[in-house]
């Protein structure tokens, strides 16, 4: 595989360097523990941002379904959780102990089947991953080896979101229903509420978070990530160039896809809890605004973006309840229309010439060596 | 599930069911007759078409509440003009927004899913600031309650028949625009090669306002239609876009026969499987369905080609 010369350009380095600084050191100084956990809660979103930036910027791909494997991810996870808070001596009261608390509300004496493997954590790490992979899977290889694709796909990716969600709610003796699943204890006998605990799931949640951006700048900068961007501009030439368009789709889907899973796992720990309301069309779609504010060709820009939107969406429904869907709306629109590539569109316009023009004066030798233009804006 | 009942009690359930979800049929052919063609004809997606419904919705209301506090004796007829009066407010909003936002975005048709989606939101937000948040309900004219006796097991009701009238009427029309007249002819124009249509002297920028603002309009009646079977409120047409464009895409796009089809089966089927299970459980299998029949037709029933 084709690697360019180093993994990170030098405004990637420079945006990598930032990025850890502010989620390795900085927040975790400056911020008490509710605040640290609600910038973990920020960044579970920043996750599946990672992914879509991958699917939609660079694949061209966009899933409003987003939320579906966030949901998965996060209902496995909360499976293991929950199914560890209801042991036999937890439940005492219960009619049936042992099995978790909606479903005795619900008349179930038994534990379903598909509950009985979550019992295992290795199990649920591979499912956490799995489950909403292979559903990508299926979806994409039905969608995209018919060559369907722009906003059929989008259209039907929320159809899908829909169904998960109205089945989630509907089916409250196994899921939890419209609550969730709430309740959530300890992970292996290790109580994940008091604080030292979120901060400990904090860090995990970074390095997680660090990890899937070191694989997701991998994929860009390999002949992968080069394809995908070919496959969005051109799609037929790649086709006439003799790849299989469609399994590249697939690909970029399925990563998208277990990005979101991940970020859904990590959602359950830190918050707590796992709901149908991060499921639906809404949070689907609050996931796309997300990187389109960010931006969608960047990586870090659409990190920057899940932080900074769900920061704006905190304090401003906190104080301002009505004016929130109002900017939230206004928000959108302006993206659309004024700025496509986002908040990292802005920094490579306005800020970066200036922090070049500053390297440049100071080394005193223009011209070197650039590859930046992957962040650019893309050719419309 | 069917065990339970006799043929004769199946045949009766069936109609029945099949004659209460006329409603929700004409709701579904009104309000996808209006995305197919924003959608079909002109490429935008338009996912604020729910809250353009809603704001028919809102209009109906407000003119049942003006009759009955000013025209008690004419209250009987309300409902011709709140159609009118829906049908003007959501097309002139439809062409103000498409002045304002669609026609920077044509070329874009992916980024008027977002752009739309955020006008949407932004109009939920108008309507809960201007109506409440709670939900207002529509008192019906007394002619329009009850229903017919045809045999001993079956009742049809009257307003379903109403507006399924009415839907076939619309749907003529927009069939006879679009196809027979001057006008129609230009949209098709437009919508096949945008400079061509320019550089032989039709405008097509009023071309595209006034399609816009007609499916719009359409949308509005699909609210007042809505008003019977449903309570509004500020976010109750999200509820209905996902099931739209649904109906849209599995008729197959450009389509108008299409979507009639698509919106006749999807909604009778949900409405006939809502009697022997949940609403919640009817409606997943409905638009399992639906989507699984379209990963095997991704063309939808009726299309020609959607290939890109």
């Amino acid at each position: 595989m084709i690697i360019t010369s180093r993994f990170f350009n030098r405004s990637e380095l420079m945006g990598f360097i930032a990025l850890a600084a502010v989620l390795f050191v900085i927040l975790p100084l400056t911020l008490d523990v509710f605040r640290l956990n609600l910038v973990a809660k920020y960044l579970t979103y920043a996750f599946v941002a990672l992914g879509l930036v991958l699917c939609w910027g660079y694949g061209g791909i966009l899933s409003l379904g987003q939320g579906v494997f966030f949901g998965l991810g996060g209902y496995c996870m909360a499976m293991f959780l929950k199914l560890e808070a209801s042991s036999v001596e937890n439940t005492k009261i219960q009619s049936t102990p042992g099995i978790p608390d909606f479903m005795d509300w619900n008349q179930i004496t038994s534990l379903p089947l598909f509950w009985q493997p979550f019992h295992s954590l290795a199990f649920t790490i591979l499912a956490i991953i799995l489950v909403p992979g292979l559903f990508a899977l299926i979806i994409g290889t039905a969608m995209f080896k018919r060559r369907v694709g722009g906003t059929y796909f989008a259209i039907i990716t929320q159809a899908v979101a829909a169904i998960l969600t109205i089945l989630i709610v509907g089916q409250q003796g196994y899921t939890g229903g419209i609550n969730g699943m709430t309740d959530l204890r300890t992970l292996k006998g290790w109580d994940i509420r008091p604080d030292h605990a979120k901060i400990v799931l904090y860090f995990v949640e970074v390095v997680l978070l660090f990890a899937c951006i070191g694989i997701a700048q991998f994929i860009r900068l390999t002949k992968l990530g080069r394809i995908l961007v070919a496959m969005r501009e051109q799609e037929d030439r790649v086709r006439f160039s003799g790849y299989s368009v469609a399994n590249f789709k697939i690909f970029a889907f399925c990563m998208a896809a277990v990005f979101a899973a991940i970020g859904g796992a990590t959602f359950a720990l830190n918050v707590g809890f796992m709901s149908p309301s991060f499921v639906g069309i809404v949070p689907s779609i609050e996931m796309v605004i997300y990187t389109a504010v960010g931006g969608r060709m960047s990586i870090f820009g659409a990190i920057w973006g899940a932080i900074l939107v769900n920061f704006a969406k905190t304090s401003l429904s906190e104080s301002f309840p009505q004016l929130w869907l109002f900017g939230l709306g206004a928000l959108f629109i302006a993206v659309v229309l004024a700025f496509p590539n986002g908040l990292s569109g802005l920094w490579a316009d306005y800020v970066q010439p200036r922090i070049d023009r500053l390297f440049a004066s100071r080394k005193a030798k223009p011209g070197w060596n650039d590859n930046s233009v992957a962040d650019g804006a893309p050719a419309e | 599930m069917f065990g339970d009942y006799s043929l004769g009690d199946l045949g009766s359930i069936f109609v029945m069911q099949g004659f209460a979800g006329l409603i929700l049929f004409s709701v579904y052919v009104l309000m996808a007759l209006g995305l197919a063609i924003i959608f079909g004809q002109m490429g935008v997606i338009n996912m604020a078409h729910g809250e353009f419904m809603i704001l028919g919705a809102y209009v109906t209301w407000m003119t049942s509440n003006l009759f009955q506090a000013y025209l008690p004796s004419l209250f009987s007829g309300y409902f011709f003009l709140a159609m009118i009066l829906a049908f003007v407010a959501s097309g002139a909003l439809g062409m103000l927004v498409e002045w304002a936002l669609i026609r920077h975005l044509y070329k874009r048709p992916l980024d008027t899913l977002l752009a739309t989606w955020g006008l949407s939101l932004m109009l939920q937000q108008a309507y809960r600031s201007v109506f409440g948040a709670r939900e207002v309900g529509v008192e019906l004219p007394q002619w329009m309650l009850g229903s017919l006796h045809v045999t001993d097991s079956i009742e049809v009701p009257i307003n379903g028949v109403f507006v399924m009238c009415l839907t076939v009427l619309i749907t003529i029309s927009v069939a006879y625009v679009l196809y027979m007249s001057r006008w129609g002819r230009q949209v098709r124009a437009v919508v096949q090669n945008r400079i061509m249509a320019g550089a032989v002297g039709i405008n097509t920028e009023k071309v595209d306002r006034y399609t816009f603002g007609l499916g719009c309009g359409i949308a509005g009646i699909a609210g007042s239609a809505f008003t019977m079977i449903g309570s509004t409120g500020p976010t109750s047409g999200q509820l209905y876009i996902v099931d739209t464009f649904l109906v849209v895409v599995f008729g197959g796009a450009a389509s108008l026969l299409g979507t009639i089809a698509s919106a006749f089966s999807i909604s009778q089927t949900q409405s006939t499987l809502e009697f022997f299970m949940s609403g919640s459980m009817a409606k997943v299998l409905t638009l399992l369905a639906v989507v699984g029949i379209l990963m095997l037709r991704p063309q939808g029933l009726f299309a020609l080609k959607v290939r890109k």
